[in-house]
């Protein structure tokens, strides 16, 4: 138990054992459509862990890349006639240029003045959707054609489920794989002490470029997902909310914790679409919760839960 | 027909309508610094206090109350909202990491605009302008009179504050705790009462803007998550943690939108912003104002 609440190869079995096996148990389209929506949040905060669990960065833009994938797929086919898994990796590709050259002057500022950086990132890619409406169809949003592969119309909540939910393993297996590797070694030591990872040789601005690459990689293709799932896209994909929501979700399941990333993202996948009951009191419910999990988790509901298993086995 | 005049004009009217907007995201600057130095916390839920000033006084003057009494009673209810987001929210989350509270902060504010649009109501309000409509004619350019409520208001504001702090005895035990918390303890302030003290004066700053505001912007319940926004980075564009470098960031951002609006693209107002904010950052990696650090180990 202890080994697994700590990132390990048996959380990528168990969790491809859960893809497997929930779609038994979930009743209609309508929860298969949010157990696919809490595997896309999973991969974009997956990445985002990455970058702020592992390698201590902050980023209050990463919507920016969704944003950019979930565009991707909407534009590419319309405009350069690229095929919709084409226009995916396209967007993919352009996120991870752009974290890329963008990366390089962002990560060597720290702390409140990386997240000022990062959230003006984002926003300017927000105000580029935004404004350039006659393309992008502006606060409207615009339509995505279905993707086709080999002939066959990849659409619908369960199809959808399936690729995310896959998706999600092998990123998992991914970021398990490299954490455990002397690259994880050294976006911890970097989290722990940047000088300190300096005095020990370790190049420190080319891992945090990395770490930030391989954030706005998962972003992105979570966002041509959700794009490719609803048929549709809309401005919110880029906003600064959902910047925040991003790094809600990876604070609220415990940063640097894999398993945290996904526990986060359910949370907050799943508990808006049963508090429209009482959807007058919705943002209420939503603060207060994150507030009382906060004071009493302050690390995090997976980190908290590992420690308090450890002590009873201890 | 462009002359000589109407350039001027046009120049002092984007600056007018720049360094009013750049006033009030002064005052967001002004609370985000001030609970800052005193606890290290970044508080997201700043632009809900500007919100709630607006709203509350609209709304008591809705009930009948007159202007002044409305922008008192707001002005003190969103002051114990304050002290009730440190009592509540931060306090017992002491010790927890910077990200944590900016996120509890982050929590209170969606709680406070969920609360706002219960108790109230989702439309946008408006007050009157306290001095009349009837604007003044300056080189060609026209100003409000609201216009100079505003920066007198932010002039008056930093003015009291710099009193505050350097003058009275509450005022020094907040520098003091700003300082050097652990320190400031040893001498027997109750920091923890202190940084309570620094919400509440914060949730005051917060509301007076949000009342000089709202005749010229409007207000309603979603209003303060862009004004946080622009008043972090106004604090971050000054230098973290200096009230100085708070307004000349919030007047620089007003004044750099306002120009940009005008000269190159309204769309691209708050892009252009941004690009600049993005330029000296990477130039000065500690803001305008700020103090180098040096890291230990």
């Amino acid at each position: 138990m202890r080994r697994f609440l700590n990132n390990s190869f048996a959380l990528v079995l168990v969790l491809g054992a859960i893809v497997a096996l929930l779609p038994l148990v979930l009743p209609s389209g309508f929860y298969w459509r949010v157990a696919a929506l809490v595997y896309i949040n999973a991969i974009a905060v997956l990445g985002l862990n990455l970058l702020m669990g592992f390698a201590g960065q902050v980023s209050l833009g990463h919507a920016g890349f969704f944003g950019i994938g979930a565009y991707a797929v909407a534009l590419g086919p319309v405009y350069l006639g690229m095929p919709g898994w084409a226009s995916l990796l396209g967007g993919t590709a352009l996120s991870a240029l752009l974290a890329f050259f963008v990366g390089r002057p962002i990560l060597r500022l720290s702390g409140y003045y990386l997240a000022i950086a990062t959230l003006g990132m984002g926003a300017l890619i927000s105000m580029v959707v935004a404004n350039e409406a006659n393309i992008t169809g502006g606060p409207n949003g615009m339509e995505v054609q279905r993707m086709i592969v080999f002939g066959w119309r990849v659409a619908g909540a369960q199809v959808w489920y399936w690729i995310a939910g896959i998706t999600l393993v092998l990123g998992v297996l991914l970021v398990v794989n490299l954490i455990e590797s002397p690259t994880g070694r050294a976006l911890r030591s970097i989290h722990d002490s940047e000088i300190a990872a300096r005095v020990l040789g370790i190049d420190v601005a080319r891992y945090k470029l990395l770490a930030f690459v391989m954030s706005a990689v998962f972003a992105s293709i979570a966002g041509s997902y959700l794009a490719l799932l609803d048929g549709f896209v809309t401005p919110n994909t880029t906003s600064f909310l959902l910047s925040i929501e991003l790094v809600v979700m990876a604070v609220l399941g415990g940063l640097g914790s894999i398993l945290g990333s996904i526990v986060g993202a359910a949370i907050l996948v799943v508990l808006p679409q049963f508090l429209t009951v009482f959807h007058d009191y919705e943002h209420i419910v939503l603060g207060a919760i994150i507030i009382v999990f906060l004071i009493f988790l302050p690390r995090g509901i997976v980190p908290a839960l590992a420690s308090i298993v450890r002590r009873g086995t201890a | 027909m462009i002359t000589r005049g109407w350039i001027v004009g046009e120049f002092l009217q984007f600056a007018f309508s720049g360094l009013t907007v750049g006033a009030i995201y002064a005052l967001v600057a002004l609370g985000f610094t001030l609970i800052y130095n005193s606890s290290d916390v970044v508080n997201f839920a700043q632009g809900e206090f500007v919100m709630l000033g607006g709203m509350i006084t609209f709304f008591g003057k809705a009930a009948g109350l007159p202007l002044p009494v409305a922008a008192l009673l707001a002005v003190g209810i969103v002051a114990i909202v304050g002290l009730l987001l440190h009592r509540l929210a931060i306090e017992p989350a002491r010790g927890a990491s910077p990200v944590t509270l900016i996120i509890i902060t982050i929590g209170a504010s969606i709680f406070l605009r969920g609360v706002t649009a219960m108790v109230f109501d989702k439309n946008f309000h408006t007050l009157p302008p306290f001095f009349g409509s009837e604007p003044f004619n300056i080189g060609g350019a026209t100003l409000l009179p609201q216009s100079l409520v505003v920066l007198f208001g932010v002039a008056l504001v930093l003015f009291a504050l710099l009193l505050f702090m350097n003058r009275t005895l509450l005022g020094k035990a907040l520098l003091a705790t700003a300082a050097n918390r652990t320190a400031a303890q040893l001498t027997g302030i109750n920091t923890s009462a202190i940084i309570g003290v620094a919400f509440a004066i914060s949730a005051v700053i917060g509301a007076i803007g949000g009342i000089l505001a709202t005749p010229i912007t409007l207000t309603y319940y979603d209003a303060g998550t862009m004004l946080a926004l622009k008043g972090f980075a106004a604090a971050v564009l000054g230098g973290m943690g200096n009230p100085v470098g708070a307004v000349v960031g919030g007047l620089t951002l007003g004044l750099l939108e306002q120009f940009s609006a005008g000269y190159i693209s309204s769309q691209y107002k708050d892009a252009v912003a941004f690009i600049v904010l993005l330029l000296v950052l990477f130039t000065m990696p500690q803001g305008l104002f700020g103090a180098r650090t040096v890291e230990r180990v």
